[in-house]
């Protein structure tokens, strides 16, 4: 295992990772703020990749298709929160679970409706197409871009909670959802914002993965049990918790998928790391979730409550 | 409850077929049940095989055997339980005469033993697990698709042929991913630089495409069907491997995934028994057809279902629906006399195929992605479990 | 007490028990034996269902990974048969044990949380269970396993749809017997209580983690014989089977019929799994309706289908001494001076 091979594992955790807190952070406030569990995040991811290859397909232009997706899930995340979600945050938790998992059967059969069961195409940007080279390594410029991308997002998403007004009630809202109500704060539209946004964030990731994934039907599923595991790990209503937990994922992640079946292979017989070495790291995410759950339950960077 | 038919076009096809029919020729009418991964990241293959068949049953004027047919189709999810219920809705309630599409290889073993107790013709259109052409052969199962290895096989040889010395192989972890890679490694001689299963349906391939580079081998052999080898084939081009590291593959690049694909793809050569680039009068005019229907090129999963339909018809106008029996017979000596798009066709002791095995180059054609018939690496191939089976 | 006609939501559930007694009769004699199969699978989702109520609709836990158990009862027979072993006794044992254990183990780790990480983590459990079953190549893998030798306990053979579906049914009217003694034992009692404020049961000096534990665990292996069962009808054991959307579909099969109450998993897997059928019949888009349809039944609320039909029940006489059905608002009190009437 040379070290440049390292180094471009780690760059693809990091990467993998970055995408993970994209969705991570709508979905940690919402529920730190809102106590409201959406399962159909992901789904707001999938139809964000479909904007985005909807308005490719007519422009040809990269940037107008994460616009599009940006605009399309905000819209979508506002409507969706008006006619279901604000109903349900008086609920329990059951409720939700039952609610989104109806939206997400919903989503992904009308996404098969409209755009058919073909795997929709959206390309990677003409300028960002290259790969650029790590001593001795080609890595794709695009993932370099979702690096990049991914930690402006973190970065305002820390300026935005930590220095801005809004900021600060968000922040007042994951600790005393109630008191903020009552100091007059316009909470219906605070969280019918908050979860728009996260829509939003979840539609940027779902346009900035589609060009490296395939943006069909369904794509939403295995990237939001990750995006749980994340807000769990990370500690629920805390951005920065999502932020880390949402690095160590991908990083974990990616790295076991890679080193546990070499690993194995020097342990024990061929055929068995082959069968178990994958299995192994599939399920080091959640080991690492069961963890430290049973360590600490309020996760590693819990807002402070 | 009976008919499924959910575009307009196939519905009033059928009731207009059923119509003709009259209520006293119910008896005779020939009922087929198609399942097939309707939903989920491999739906688009289950979609070409639909299309591909009713797009035969269509031409044969809604028609099969000369008795108006109804055909049912089924979304068995990609799921072994629940094509192992559609079977049996099939086989028990809707009574059908012929089993069409059964999905994938892990699906279709599912309901094998149901199938092989019940006599009931069953013609697979996307499978051949090596299990089925050895010992497991049945009398009333077939496949029009090919021998799980086959399209590997052919690819092994490819690479043998022009000298490649050492290969990486890929494939998702699971029966039909081994398959592949043992369909290959049967007929390449050269060094195996490593044999990689990944996860079925995984997205993101960065992980491994880093090792494959670090490998540095002569040329890399996959087997990523559907949104995988979309996935796969996007993301290899983005690490600037195209056009770098030869690519072979099988189920890889094909009419379901090229639109998503386009550019990304060229420069790879695959194995198949059939592309919309194959030159002879048959298969043009079934990707001519098949464009004018449906608006997009033909996959070799809808060509297998179009073969399908055509042997059903010769094989139902020789035999009386209700005697199974007949019907396989008919059906096995239909493969021999069926214009098959792909070229030679017939049925093998097993019910598997007996046919050539292309080799294809993925090539910009002007604005468009096509393929370019480069070799036949293995004609009338005959596959390795044969002489398990015990039929004739 | 009032008498059983003038209380739907009581004959409503024993006529639907009597008319699936007659499935097995009625399709032999006319012929139309697949609807054997299609029941059993809906009698055996109501047992997974009914496992799923004590833990959920008494315990008011809300396990994500009950798909997990159904899985480890199927594999029991699956793994089995793979080694020759047809006695439906070891398949059981096996089956019992592995649930026993397992559920013990997760149980007692998950319980160490609530809410949201409660849920997460019960779902963790199965997708580990899920990678689990798809890595061990031997036993099929993704493919899933193929059983050749069906339970066979004595005399019965479960290797035909009409025996799985005698055993199924026997064990859903045991099940439900069994829910509604539980209900109102001291032991339920506990466990509802803690599920409206657990707090107040400890107060009153009872180890509510423990009691709650154990209700899983109960929970666990009967979701493991439903999973054996399921091996049985299909003749196949499957990773699949351990998927999260098993999960969801049997939660959303538990609230559908009605939380917390005895006959609420019977009606909810008849509902839910009859209305996929009638609407697959009708167009290929079909989760487009159900989707929405389960976004319905989550805003209308939680008394389902028996919450429905108890609101034509008759009100109690005065002499009436069973408490009232779904209500659970006295329990936590009845709980209390249960226990303390035992301790």
């Amino acid at each position: 295992m040379s070290s440049t091979v390292v180094l471009a594992q780690l760059l693809n955790g990091l990467q993998y990772g970055v995408l993970l807190f994209l969705l991570a952070a709508g979905l940690t406030l919402v529920f730190g703020i809102m106590s409201f569990v959406n399962l159909a995040h992901g789904s707001l991811y999938m139809m964000g990749a479909y904007f985005a290859a909807t308005a490719f397909q007519y422009t040809g232009s990269f940037g107008w298709a994460v616009a599009a997706a940006m605009g399309g899930s905000l819209l979508l995340g506002l409507a969706l929160e008006f006619v279901a979600v604000s109903r349900l945050y008086r609920r329990d938790h059951l409720d939700h679970v039952l609610a989104t998992f109806g939206l997400v059967l919903f989503f992904n059969e009308l996404v098969r409706i409209i755009w058919g069961s073909q795997p929709v195409f959206l390309q990677v940007p003409e300028f960002l197409s290259g790969a650029i080279d790590i001593g001795g390594f080609s890595y794709p410029s695009y993932r370099i871009a979702i690096i990049v991308v991914g930690l402006a997002v973190a970065v305002g998403s820390w300026l935005l909670i930590n220095k801005t007004k809004v900021g600060m009630l968000i922040r007042a809202g994951a600790v005393n959802p109630a008191m903020v109500a009552a100091l007059g704060v316009n909470i219906r539209l605070l969280n019918a914002m908050l979860f728009a946004v996260g829509a939003m964030l979840a539609g940027l990731a779902g346009a900035m993965a589609g060009p490296i994934l395939s943006v069909q039907s369904g794509m939403g599923e295995s990237v939001l049990i990750t995006t749980l595991v994340v807000i769990v790990i990370g500690g629920i209503g805390s951005v920065t918790g999502a932020f880390y937990a949402a690095l160590i994922v991908g990083i974990v992640d990616t790295m076991g998928r890679v080193f546990l079946p070499f690993m194995l292979r020097q342990v024990t017989e061929r055929s068995f790391a082959d069968a178990a070495g994958p299995a192994l790291a599939s399920m080091l995410v959640y080991l690492l979730m069961a963890v430290v759950l049973a360590w600490r339950p309020q996760g590693l960077f819990p807002a402070n409550r | 409850m009976t008919i499924r038919t959910p575009s307009l076009r196939r519905s009033s096809l059928v009731l207009a077929a059923l119509a003709c029919a009259g209520a006293s020729q119910i008896a005779a009418a020939a009922t087929i049940g198609f399942m097939a991964p309707l939903s989920g990241p491999i739906a688009v293959v289950g979609q070409d095989q639909v299309d591909g068949f009713m797009l035969a049953v269509e031409q044969l004027g809604g028609k099969l055997g000369g008795q108006p047919a109804t055909v049912l189709k089924e979304d068995d999810q990609l799921k072994p339980e629940i094509g192992g219920q559609i079977v049996r809705k099939f086989i028990d309630k809707d009574k059908v005469d012929a089993i069409v599409g059964l999905s994938f290889s892990n699906v279709m073993m599912a309901s094998l033993p149901r199938i092989a107790e019940s006599g009931v013709v069953a013609i697979a259109t996307n499978s051949g697990p090596s299990p089925l052409a050895g010992a497991g052969c049945k009398p009333n199962v077939f496949s029009t698709a090919w021998q799980n290895d086959g399209a590997a096989e052919a690819m092994g040889k490819f690479a043998q042929d022009k000298g490649v010395k050492k290969v990486y192989l890929m494939a998702p972890n699971y029966q039909a991913g081994k398959d592949m890679l043992t369909g290959f490694k049967r007929y390449f001689k050269g060094q195996i630089v490593e044999e990689v299963y990944t996860q079925v349906n995984q997205p993101d391939y960065s992980a491994e495409l880093a090792q494959l580079q670090a490998a540095k081998p002569d040329a890399v052999f996959v087997f990523y069907p559907g949104g995988m080898g979309v996935n796969f084939i996007k993301q290899m081009a983005q690490a600037g491997l195209m056009g770098k590291l030869p690519l072979y593959s099988v189920f890889t690049v094909d009419g379901t995934t090229l639109p998503a694909l386009r550019d990304a793809a060229v420069g790879s050569i695959s194995g198949a028994m059939w592309d919309a680039a194959l030159d002879t009068p048959e298969s043009k005019k079934f990707v001519a057809d098949f464009e004018a229907k449906y608006k997009r090129t033909p996959s070799e999963y809808a060509a297998t279902a179009y073969d399908a339909a055509n042997i059903l018809n010769i094989a139902l106008g020789k035999a009386k629906p209700g005697d199974s029996k007949a019907l396989a017979a008919a059906v096995k000596a239909a493969g021999s006399e069926v214009k098959s798009v792909r070229g030679p066709f017939a049925f093998n002791n097993n019910n598997l195929p007996v046919q050539n095995y292309y080799a294809f180059e993925t090539v910009k054609n002007g604005s468009s992605v096509t393929g370019k018939l480069l070799a036949t690496p293995l004609p009338k191939q005959v596959d390795a479990y044969h002489a398990q089976c015990a039929l004739k | 007490m009032t008498s059983l006609l003038s209380r739907p939501s009581s004959w409503v559930p024993l006529l639907v028990l009597l008319l699936l007694a007659s499935v097995p009769f009625v399709a032999e004699a006319t012929g139309q034996t697949f609807y054997i199969a299609f029941f059993a699978r809906i009698i055996i989702y109501a047992i997974a269902a009914c496992a799923l109520n004590i833990a959920l609709g008494y315990g008011g836990l809300v396990s994500f990974g009950h798909s997990l158990f159904l899985g480890l009862g199927a594999y029991a027979v699956g793994l089995a048969s793979f080694h020759g072993v047809g006695s439906g006794w070891v398949h059981l044992l096996l089956c019992l044990g592995a649930c026993g254990l397992v559920a013990l183990v997760t149980g007692a780790i998950s319980l160490r949380t609530s809410g949201i990480a409660f849920i997460m983590i019960t779902l963790a459990f199965a997708q580990m269970g899920y990678f689990l079953f798809v890595s061990l190549k031997n036993y099929g893998g993704d493919d899933g396993l193929s059983i050749a030798l069906g339970s066979r306990f004595g005399p019965v053979d479960l290797s035909s749809a009409t025996s799985v579906y005698v055993a199924a049914f026997v064990v859903l009217v045991l099940s439900i017997w069994w829910l509604a003694r539980l209900r109102v034992a001291p032991f339920g009692m506990v466990i509802r209580g803690a599920k409206q404020n657990a707090r107040r049961v400890s107060a009153a000096g009872i180890p509510v983690v423990r009691y709650q534990l154990l209700a899983y665990v109960m929970s666990g292996m009967l979701c493991g014989v439903a999973g054996l069962l399921l091996a049985n009808l299909n003749a196949f054991a499957s990773p699949s089977t351990l998927a999260w959307s098993v999960s969801g579909e049997l939660i959303v099969i538990v609230v559908i019929g009605g939380l917390g109450s005895v006959f609420g998993p019977l009606m909810g897997a008849l509902v839910f799994l009859g209305l996929e059928e009638v609407l697959k019949g009708f167009t290929e888009h079909w989760m487009i309706i159900f989707g929405p349809l389960i976004v319905i039944v989550a805003l209308l609320g939680k008394r389902g289908i028996v919450g429905l039909l108890e609101r034509f029940d008759a009100r109690p006489t005065p002499e009436a001494t069973t408490p009232a059905p779904v209500d659970d608002t006295a329990t936590a009190r009845h709980a209390i001076s249960a226990a303390k009437g035992s301790a």
